[in-house]
Order: C-alpha cells, then sequence, then structure tokens
C-alpha cells in the first residue's frame, strides 16, 4: 500500500508517515498541496490522507485536482474540526466512514485505509 | 398567604435597578398611582361637588316651603278667627240697630233675639242689655245677672270709649272660661246703651283643632299678657301661662325658626289678630316637617356612596389591569432582548470553542503522534520494550492525549450545537452530554447524578442548541442549589404516546413557598450578590415555551426541589 500524507503541520505528517513505514504501509508526506500534485506524478499512489484545513489550497479544492490527474486515487481527510461549515464539506465529501478528527488513533487509521482500498 | 399578597399586581414590587437614570419611568407603582389619582380626581371631584350642592339647593327649597307653608295656614286660621268674632260683632251691631230700645229692654224680645243668634251662629250663651249707667237693665240666660253693674270695670269704660270690645278669655262669676262681646248703641236723646253677649269657647277652640297639624303640631291663641286663650298640646291648658316671650307686634303674619326647652328646632308662626287681645300661634317641629327629606336624603348619601365605593373599584380594577398589561409588555420585551443578548453570547462561545479546540488539536495530534512513535519505536526494539515503565510513561501521555481530546471533541460538539437548529434528538444522550460538561464539579462536591429512563423514548426532532441551554440551566440552578454530598435524580418517561417529561428533582435546600411562582419571572433572584442574574430560568421557560413544551416547579423547603419539562414528541405538538 502506497500512501501520500498532506498536511501543512510538518510535525505531525512526517511522524505519521514514519509509524506507518514502521507497520510495512509505504508513506510519503507533504506540507502543501503542490508538493502533493508533483508527487502524484513520481509514484502511483493507492490512497492520499489530506488535512481539510490548509493554507492556499484546502483539502477538499485539492482532492478534485489530484482527481483529475489520478481518477481511481482513494481519500481519507483529517481536521482539527475548524468550522461548521468545515465538518458539514469533510463529512459529504469523504462520507462519514473516512473522516477522522485530530488527535487520531493510528489503528483506526490503518483500519480505515484498508477498508476503502477494499472498496 | 396573606390577602393583600393574593391580590398584590405583579409590578408592585418590582424594582429595575438596571433602569438607572430612567428608573421613573419604569416605577409601575407611581404610574399606577398617577393613574387612579388622575383618574378618581376627574370623576370624583364633580360628583361629590354636584351632590353637595344639589344637596343644598333642595335642603333649603324645603325649609322655604315649610316656612311658606306656615305662614299660609297662619294668614288662613287668623282670617278665620278674625271672621269668626267679627261676624259675632256684626250681629250685635244690626241688632242694636234694627231694635228700639225699648224692646231691647224687653225680655221677651231679648229671648227671641238671644234664641235667634243661638240657631243663626251657634256659641251664643247669654245676652244683656246695660244702660249708660252701667246697670244691667235687662238679661237673657241661664244665670241671673240682672242689675248689676258693670260701671266700674275695666270692658265697660273701653266700650264706651271705643264702641266695641272683645274680651279675653276669662272664666269670670261662673268660673268657666269664656268671652264677652259688648257693643254700643247711641240713643236719641244723647244717652246709650250696652249690648253684651257671652260666648262659650268651645266653638271658639274648634276653630283650631279642626287644623290640619302633623303629629307634634301645636296650634293655640294667647292674648297679650302671654295666657292661653284656648288649650295647647305642648304650653298647658286655657289661662295658663306661656313658657316663651310674647312675640314682638306685627301688622302681618310672621315665621321664624326657634327652639324648644329641649333645644329641638321649631318653627313658629304667630300673627296679631287686629281689634282683639288675640295673638294667632302655630308651633311645629322642624324635624318632623324635614322628615321626608331626611329619609330622601339618607338615600342620597347612600346612593352616592355606593356610586363613589363602585367608581373607585372600577378605576382600581381598570388601572391595575392597564398597568400590569404595560408592565407585562415591557417585561416581554426586556425578556426578549436578554434572550437574543443570550443567544448572541452563546454563540460567540461556540465560536470561542471551536476556535479553541481546534488551535489545541492540532498541536494535541502532534504530541499524540510522536509518543505514538515513541511507543512503536519501544514496541519495536526489545531493549526498551520490556521495560515497562518506558512503556508505562508513553501509555500515560497516551491517555492524556485522549482525555484532552475528548474535552476538545465535546467543545466542538457543543460549539456545533450552538449553530444548528433542527436536527433528530435522543434525550438520554442530550442529558448525558451535558452533565459530562458537571462531571468534574459532580467529583469535587461529591453530588450524586442519576438517569434513569423509564419509557421508550424514540428519537425526535428539535433544537439542539436549545435544548442544551435548558438542561444546562436546569441542572445548573440545581448545582447551586445542593450542598455537598446531595443528589439529583433526572428522570426520562412517556407521559403520553406524543410527550415526555424530563423530571430534575434535587434534595437541595429548596425554594420558599412565596418565591415558588416568581422563580420564571425575569431577574427575580434569591442568589443577589452571589452572581445571580435572575435570568436563568426565565430564559429557560421561554425557550421551553419555544419547543412548545412546558415547565413546572414543586418545591418543599429543606426536602428538595423538582423542575419538570414537558417536551412535545411531534412536531405538530409544537405546532399547537
Amino acid at each position: 500500500m502506497q500512501v501520500l500524507l498532506v498536511d501543512d503541520e510538518q510535525e505531525l505528517v512526517s511522524t505519521l508517515a514514519e509509524r506507518l513505514e514502521m507497520r510495512g504501509i509505504e508513506a510519503d508526506w507533504v506540507t502543501t498541496a503542490e508538493e502533493a500534485l508533483n508527487r502524484v506524478d513520481q509514484r502511483p499512489y493507492d490512497l492520499a490522507v489530506l488535512d481539510i484545513k490548509m493554507p492556499k489550497l484546502s483539502g477538499i479544492a485539492l482532492k478534485k485536482k489530484l482527481q483529475e490527474k489520478r481518477p481511481d486515487l482513494k481519500f481519507i481527510f483529517l481536521t482539527g474540526h475548524g468550522s461548521e461549515d468545515d465538518f458539514k464539506a469533510g463529512s459529504a465529501e469523504a462520507g462519514s466512514d473516512y473522516y477522522l478528527v485530530k488527535p487520531l488513533d493510528i489503528e483506526i487509521l490503518i483500519a480505515k485505509m484498508n477498508k476503502i482500498l477494499e472498496t | 398567604m396573606a390577602l393583600t399578597e393574593k391580590i398584590k399586581p405583579k409590578f408592585w414590587d418590582h424594582q429595575d435597578v438596571s433602569a438607572g437614570l430612567y428608573k421613573p419611568l419604569f416605577n409601575f407603582r407611581r404610574i399606577w398611582r398617577l393613574a387612579v389619582l388622575l383618574t378618581a380626581g376627574v370623576t370624583l371631584i364633580p360628583l361629590i361637588f354636584m351632590a353637595i350642592i344639589d344637596y343644598r339647593v333642595t335642603q333649603q327649597a324645603i325649609e322655604s316651603e315649610i316656612l311658606l307653608r306656615t305662614a299660609r295656614l297662619v294668614s288662613n286660621t287668623r282670617r278665620s278667627i278674625a271672621f269668626f268674632l267679627g261676624e259675632r260683632k256684626s250681629a250685635l251691631d244690626f241688632i242694636n240697630k234694627d231694635n228700639p230700645i225699648a224692646a231691647l229692654n224687653d225680655s221677651k224680645r231679648l229671648a227671641v233675639l238671644l234664641k235667634n243668634l243661638k240657631e243663626g251662629f251657634g256659641g251664643f250663651i247669654d245676652l244683656g242689655v246695660i244702660d249708660s249707667n252701667g246697670v244691667q237693665r235687662t238679661y237673657v240666660g241661664p244665670y241671673h245677672l240682672e242689675g248689676i253693674n258693670y260701671s266700674n270695670q275695666d270692658w265697660f269704660r273701653q266700650v264706651v270709649k271705643r264702641g266695641i270690645y272683645i274680651s279675653d278669655v276669662f272664666e269670670g262669676f261662673r268660673q268657666v272660661p269664656h268671652l264677652v262681646i259688648a257693643a254700643k248703641h247711641d240713643l236719641p236723646e244723647g244717652s246709650f246703651s250696652v249690648l253684651r253677649a257671652t260666648l262659650e269657647t268651645e266653638r271658639f277652640n274648634d276653630l283650631l283643632s279642626g287644623l290640619e297639624m302633623s303629629g307634634l303640631g301645636d296650634a293655640f291663641i294667647i292674648n297679650r299678657r302671654g295666657l292661653l286663650q284656648t288649650p295647647s298640646h305642648s304650653h298647658g291648658k286655657v289661662l295658663d301661662r306661656v313658657g316663651f316671650p310674647i312675640p314682638r307686634y306685627a301688622p302681618n303674619t310672621q315665621v321664624f325658626e326657634g327652639k324648644n326647652a329641649e333645644g329641638a328646632p321649631l318653627v313658629i308662626g304667630y300673627a296679631y289678630i287686629s281689634e282683639t287681645p288675640f295673638i294667632l300661634m302655630i308651633v311645629k317641629q322642624k324635624g318632623e316637617l324635614m322628615s321626608p327629606w331626611y329619609r330622601t336624603r339618607m338615600q342620597l348619601i347612600g346612593f352616592l356612596a355606593f356610586s363613589v365605593t363602585v367608581i373607585l373599584l372600577v378605576i382600581l380594577g381598570v388601572a391595575t389591569y392597564l398597568v400590569n398589561r404595560i408592565f407585562m409588555a415591557d417585561q416581554r420585551q426586556v425578556m426578549t432582548l436578554h434572550q437574543v443578548e443570550y443567544s448572541n453570547k452563546m454563540a460567540s462561545l461556540g465560536r470561542l470553542a471551536s476556535g479553541v479546540a481546534h488551535e489545541i488539536n492540532n498541536p494535541l495530534a502532534i504530541i499524540n503522534e510522536k509518543a505514538g512513535l515513541i511507543k512503536d519505536l519501544f514496541s519495536f526494539k526489545a531493549a526498551y520494550a520490556q521495560d515497562p515503565k518506558l512503556v508505562g510513561l508513553v501509555d500515560s501521555i497516551l491517555l492524556s492525549v485522549q482525555r484532552c481530546a475528548a474535552i476538545t471533541k465535546r467543545l466542538l460538539g457543543f460549539a456545533r450545537h450552538m449553530e444548528v437548529t433542527i436536527q433528530p434528538i435522543n434525550l438520554e444522550e442530550g442529558i448525558r452530554e451535558i452533565l459530562s460538561f458537571l462531571e468534574k464539579e459532580a467529583e469535587y462536591r461529591s453530588i450524586v447524578v442519576s438517569v434513569a429512563v423509564l419509557d421508550e423514548i424514540p428519537t425526535f426532532e428539535s433544537d439542539r442548541g436549545k435544548l442544551q441551554q435548558i438542561f444546562l440551566n436546569v441542572v445548573n440552578n440545581a448545582f447551586a442549589a445542593l450542598a455537598d454530598g446531595g443528589r439529583l435524580d433526572i428522570t426520562i418517561k412517556r407521559i403520553e404516546p406524543h410527550r415526555v417529561s424530563i423530571a430534575f428533582a434535587d434534595n437541595g435546600c429548596g425554594i420558599h413557598e412565596n418565591d415558588l411562582k416568581r422563580v420564571f419571572e425575569p431577574f427575580f433572584t434569591t442568589k443577589a450578590g452571589k452572581g445571580g442574574t435572575g435570568l436563568g430560568l426565565s430564559i429557560t421557560y421561554g425557550l421551553v415555551q419555544e419547543l412548545g413544551g412546558e415547565i413546572t416547579v414543586q418545591s418543599e423547603i429543606g426536602k428538595g426541589t423538582t423542575f419538570t419539562i414537558i417536551l412535545p414528541l411531534d412536531k405538530r405538538e409544537k405546532e399547537k
């Protein structure tokens, strides 16, 4: 399983990637949308984990751009839950099953990843 | 409860401290007082003024009428008496002129004349002819009076001087009251004779006793020395002296007001009967004459008092009703303003909670991941994995992160519900969510909180934000009333197919009976000076009503208080 993690919090995303690696999941991380768009061209990711609230481009908008490049790419959203609008948009876009609130439980994240890739 | 407490209008004890400079504008008791005084003034003053004027005018008219009637009676009676005496005097004159002296000195002829007089006029007792020397030459009557010499008597001198004489009533030789009329007759040779007749006083008395007099009225005749000439009800019998001064001479009828010995007011009328020694007097009791007016006066005063009472009651009722309506409208307005203010405050609080949760969640996520990584490293490296202390430390960090996450999640949930309007509600979950905010306080104060759901309660559509505010306010209120170690029992049950009741029963200090009916009034607080605004329960009341429900309270001092909220499960119920 190849996963791309996108979050503007580098400390979070880098540590998360390392922990996933330790569990045998190939995880790359980036902190901006631009980097994510570049990186997706370089490796055949199965799944992208996107933070909803990011500077410049939100996770929702980024998802649409990534889908243009990789229509088969699956997504999981993360949020610190900013506003009600974010919550509504996130859950509508991802469905409540693929929408996780920080701080994360890594085992739940992995379970969700497996589930989304099975479908 | 005292009667005054029951009838006291709601605005009576209201004091709007927050009105500041405009406090007089919200002094409803003053407005009420002003309204009552002004209305009572403009209605009662003219009414009472008119009543007093009418009273005086009527009384004066009646008094004048009484005086007039008395004067008329005196005048008529005087005319009757004058006519009675004049008639008899004229009869004697006629006999004198119609009969030569020789005929008059004939006792048979004189007897015929006496008989005619008795039959024609009545009241004559005897008849006598007296010569110029005062000797009674001829006499016809029941006594033997021939030869009596009257020359030294005053009446004889007066008849010689004036030509006619009418005597006072006197008893004379026979000790029987009577009066005498004597007429002088000039004879052709320059001498004269006097025709003298005695009249019985009964006919004289009949003239007065036949008068229409009310119960205590009295009509009598006195002579100019104050001796009664006819019997009187109140002054004695004939020839007794009256107890009042003889009224001053006046050619006409006089009426005046006086008082009797007991001080009772009298109306007194009198008239001097000309060419006689008689004064006619009619005395009436004023109180008796005025008694019809006194009865009418009592009715008038009673009617006035009744009218004033009714007017005052109506004014009090209307003023109280209107000022109460103004007060209620004002309270509703204030309530709405405060509710808006409160809603804004809650919305701001929601936004703040949301911001805080978001900002904390990111660093919390980093701590979580870093600690997770440390644990992962320990787990994957055997050396550390066997050190339970290190693993324990990391677990402790992760546990704390979880607790923080639970707090921020709750805050976010709270913030989210502030914004959302209608959504499906699970009543028990909603209450437990509110209780989770107060968990720590309950723990520190050893307060036991139980939630019992007695029936199956379906999820129903409602405003989650409003419900949260309602539950939070009621639970907060219960916590404030509870002592440490107290107990709050929350019972949810379905009382009707479409209605659910939630009872919050605490065993706290309870609410005094007098305060109980006021707990939902805005600004009513028993926690003044301890942070109570007096708005919590009034806002709760408003919110419950907005949701189509109702809230009631039962309490007993020292035993505790139960707030019961009844909510409709059905949307149609709410619209009702």
